[in-house]
């Protein structure tokens, strides 16, 4: 079964229900970098593991730029 | 006690951690990765602001602004930039106190897409929220001594007054706003925004501020490499004349050879 999410503003469909941590993975992010924030809620990086992202899911993953 | 000696010892210190450079630098403006990373070296900045931002999710490979300046190495200061709003900015700085760890930011409210003067009402309300939620807040604020006061008040570590508007290179505008916020002021008082080029950050520092926050000055200089050494001197050299006490100021000439002794 498919899940639809939005990602930082992209809809996207998943192919089943993955973990911040698969999620991660597939797209090819290191986890260690970024922070996510899952329908406002900030998930903290040891819980990547155990959150799942679920249909309707509005997911935020950032990163440090150059910035002043 | 000579003046490399006196720098020496001369530390500044914000929210418990110390610090040998006075000199803050942005990490934004740079032709690329390899020329930011060279300009922080050449400036001897410990603190680099960063901005947050969206990962591009459709091309997560392309280089990363961590692999050229190394968060091990120099303190990153993740900034709200862009932000107008309280909520914005607070939510902003959750997320890069989770992606790095570090509690120590750089508040900054906008107000006005023009001057991107701060907003100093949402500013009040940011740092409130992000005090209570235990973070080190360095602020981005007007050159008002009262605004000033109410962020100490608060909590604040550092406060960080605008020169002049971001991005202007116009310099220290206001140099007794400066000097009030600098003499009423427990915390650090750092310039931030608005230097333009060696001397302005020498001036900053010789009205007696504890350091100098920077960006532009260095990022769109033709040379940002030589500019970012040209900022290290003079944010030292405004030190050293500050802490030697400049001689007072007369309308008239006083003579530099003694009269005495005159054929």
């Amino acid at each position: 079964m498919s899940v639809s999410v939005i990602i930082n503003g992209e809809s996207r469909t998943l192919p089943a229900a993955l973990t911040v941590e698969g999620l991660l993975k597939e797209l090819g992010i290191e986890g260690r970098k970024v922070a996510v924030e899952r329908n406002l809620e900030i998930v903290p990086k040891s819980a990547f593991s155990a959150t799942h992202v679920a249909e309707g899911d509005r997911l935020e993953i950032v990163h440090f730029i150059g910035g002043g | 006690m000579d003046g490399d000696q006196k720098l020496a010892e001369d530390f500044f210190e914000v929210a418990g951690q110390r610090f040998r450079s006075r000199l803050l630098v942005g990490t934004g403006k740079y032709k690329d990765f390899t020329e930011t990373a060279r300009a922080i070296e050449a400036s001897g900045a410990e603190i680099v602001t960063v901005a947050v931002r969206r990962v591009n999710i459709s091309d997560p490979s392309q280089p990363v602004l961590m692999d050229y300046v190394d968060p091990k190495k120099y303190t990153y200061l993740p900034n709200t930039a862009f932000c107008y709003t309280a909520e914005e900015s607070v939510r902003t700085l959750r997320l890069a106190r989770e992606a790095g760890g570090w509690k120590l930011v750089k508040l900054e409210v906008l107000g006005d897409q023009k001057t991107l003067y701060p907003n100093m009402i949402e500013t009040l309300k940011a740092a409130e929220v992000l005090i209570k939620e235990g973070f080190d807040v360095m602020v981005y604020c007007s050159d008002d001594p009262i605004m000033c006061k109410r962020l100490e008040d608060l909590g604040c570590c550092a406060i960080m007054p605008l020169a002049a508007p971001i991005g202007s290179g116009l310099g220290v505008q206001n140099p007794v706003g400066i000097r009030l916020i600098v003499e009423q002021s427990k915390v650090p008082v750092l310039v931030d925004a608005g230097v333009g080029t060696a001397s302005d950050a020498a001036i900053a520092m010789e009205l007696g501020c504890d350091g100098v926050l920077m960006n532009t000055a260095i990022a769109a200089a033709k040379d940002p490499i030589r500019m970012a050494r040209a900022m290290k001197l003079a944010v030292e050299a405004g030190r050293l004349a500050y802490l030697a006490g400049r001689m007072p100021r007369k309308l008239y000439a006083d003579p530099s050879s003694p009269l005495a002794g005159l054929i």
